[in-house]
């Protein structure tokens, strides 16, 4: 088998056939053929969004499930985020230019004394991925440059990570922060990170705790739509 | 009493002899450090059970298991402690053991709790640290560079580690051979090496015997 796949020509392969592939190739970590396969679709007058979707999201997304399942682990996601990464700058630049569909725009950190960032990079990923525009703060974030970006960027959604005990509780100092300046209602406020739990982002005003990236994606997609619908209405 | 190796605190923990008042409920990797203790202050009204230490990086198992411990040791001791930190539970421990009536030692993790919580939580500068004790210097391969599948793809080095600036080994014992060895982990991480003798911090305080 293995040799077979190494023989593989992806230019060779149908679209019906290559797409399927280049989810396989997501799940391996490929990077190269990944965006190899990008190159080839859009050669083929794929349009970067279709490619987006059909292609990578789609293969991430199964990627995702086999981490919440447990028949994937950390090391594996990080290879397939990787291989998303490569074909991801790919389409990147060319999105903007073909008007792909736009579903919001988050602004995302991981809090103030912690510089954990693979949970929170993923989800920008899975995010971009599905269509937000995201600016990422990274790491060590203060509440004045939470705030700072807030206002500049006018996001829909806040996005908060932590991976640490010591440092989850700096969140609430964030929302209470917003909501002395009567801005907290202004925005979705999504938070996240392996020691947090739904009761502990009730207890601090977030509107929802996300376990995951592709939890993340549904959740900010949820409230966006919801948000809309109340714009529409009023 | 005779401490298993390392690999078996890791997979199976320790159990209780059941030969004194008060039992310590303990994470694997401090077994060694407890025993020395007990051995050294002569401490008869102590016995150590110990969960698997492999927990440290399964955070989730540690709430149900010291529960489970505590109630399955409790009528036979007149005292049960906790030692554990935090350890990643998000408060979750600390809930529990109030709830339980047994005393953990209040510190985020056995990190903490070596250096002493109140000097540790001394400097938030130092948050690109990332601290080894030396348990885990000996337990490194299977406690980081495995679990986190660098064996396999040791490129991932930079995804887990890129935003650390250094590898700080809290030595409870003068041990060259160790001191070696967690240099050896920094330079495996690409990151600059400091070694800091702690010995066993808050440990002695929270396990002596108390009127």
């Amino acid at each position: 088998m293995a040799e077979e796949d190494d023989d593989l020509i992806l230019a060779d392969l149908s679209d019906d056939e290559l797409v399927p592939q280049m989810g396989d190739d997501l799940y391996d970590g490929l990077k190269d053929e990944v965006a190899e396969g990008v190159n080839i679709l859009l050669e083929r007058g794929w349009t970067p969004y279709r490619i987006l979707t059909e292609a990578l999201v789609s293969g991430m997304t199964v990627v995702g499930n086999d981490f919440r399942d447990g028949i994937l682990f950390v090391p594996e996601v990080l290879q397939a985020a990787n291989a998303m990464k490569a074909g991801m700058a790919i389409l990147k630049p060319l999105l903007a230019e073909t008007g792909a569909p736009r579903m919001g725009k988050m602004v995302i950190g991981t809090v103030k004394g912690d510089i954990h960032d693979i949970g929170k990079n993923l989800v920008a990923m899975m995010m971009e991925g599905a269509g937000f525009d995201v600016i990422d703060l990274g790491i060590n974030t203060d509440v004045d440059e939470y705030l700072g970006a807030l206002e500049k960027e006018q996001p829909d959604i806040l996005g908060m990570s932590a991976l640490l005990t010591t440092t989850m509780p700096y969140m609430k100092i964030v929302i209470d922060t917003m909501a002395e300046k009567g801005i907290r209602d202004d925005y979705i406020v999504l938070v996240g990170g392996a020691p947090l739990n739904e009761e502990f982002g009730r207890a601090i005003g977030a509107d929802a705790y996300c376990r995951d990236a592709a939890v993340a994606v549904e959740t900010a997609k949820a409230f966006v739509a919801r948000k809309h619908n109340r714009m529409t209405a009023g | 009493m005779i401490v298993p190796i390392d690999g078996r605190l890791a997979r199976n923990g320790l159990p209780a002899a059941g030969n004194a008042r008060t039992l310590v409920i303990a994470c694997g990797a401090l077994a060694h450090e407890i025993t020395a203790l007990k051995r050294l202050n002569g401490w008869s009204h102590l016995d150590l059970a110990c969960l698997p230490a492999i927990w440290h990086n399964h955070p989730e198992r540690i709430v149900p298991g010291v529960e489970e411990a505590v109630r399955h040791h409790r009528t036979a001791y007149d005292t049960v402690l906790v030692a554990y930190g935090d350890c990643g539970t998000g408060g979750k421990l600390a809930q529990t053991c109030a709830t339980l009536g047994v005393e953990m030692i209040a510190a985020p993790h056995c990190y903490a709790f070596y250096e002493g919580a109140d000097r540790f939580a001394a400097h938030p500068e130092e948050i690109a640290a990332f601290y080894l004790t030396d348990f885990l210097a000996r337990q490194f391969d299977a406690f980081v560079w495995r679990p986190l599948g660098l064996d396999r793809c040791p490129e991932l080095v930079q995804s887990y580690f890129g935003n650390y600036e250094k590898l700080v080994y809290l030595a409870q014992t003068r041990d060259r051979a160790l001191n070696a060895r967690a240099r050896d982990c920094a330079t495996r991480l690409g990151l600059t090496y400091e070694r800091r003798l702690t010995g066993y911090g808050d440990l002695p305080a929270f396990l002596a015997p108390r009127d």
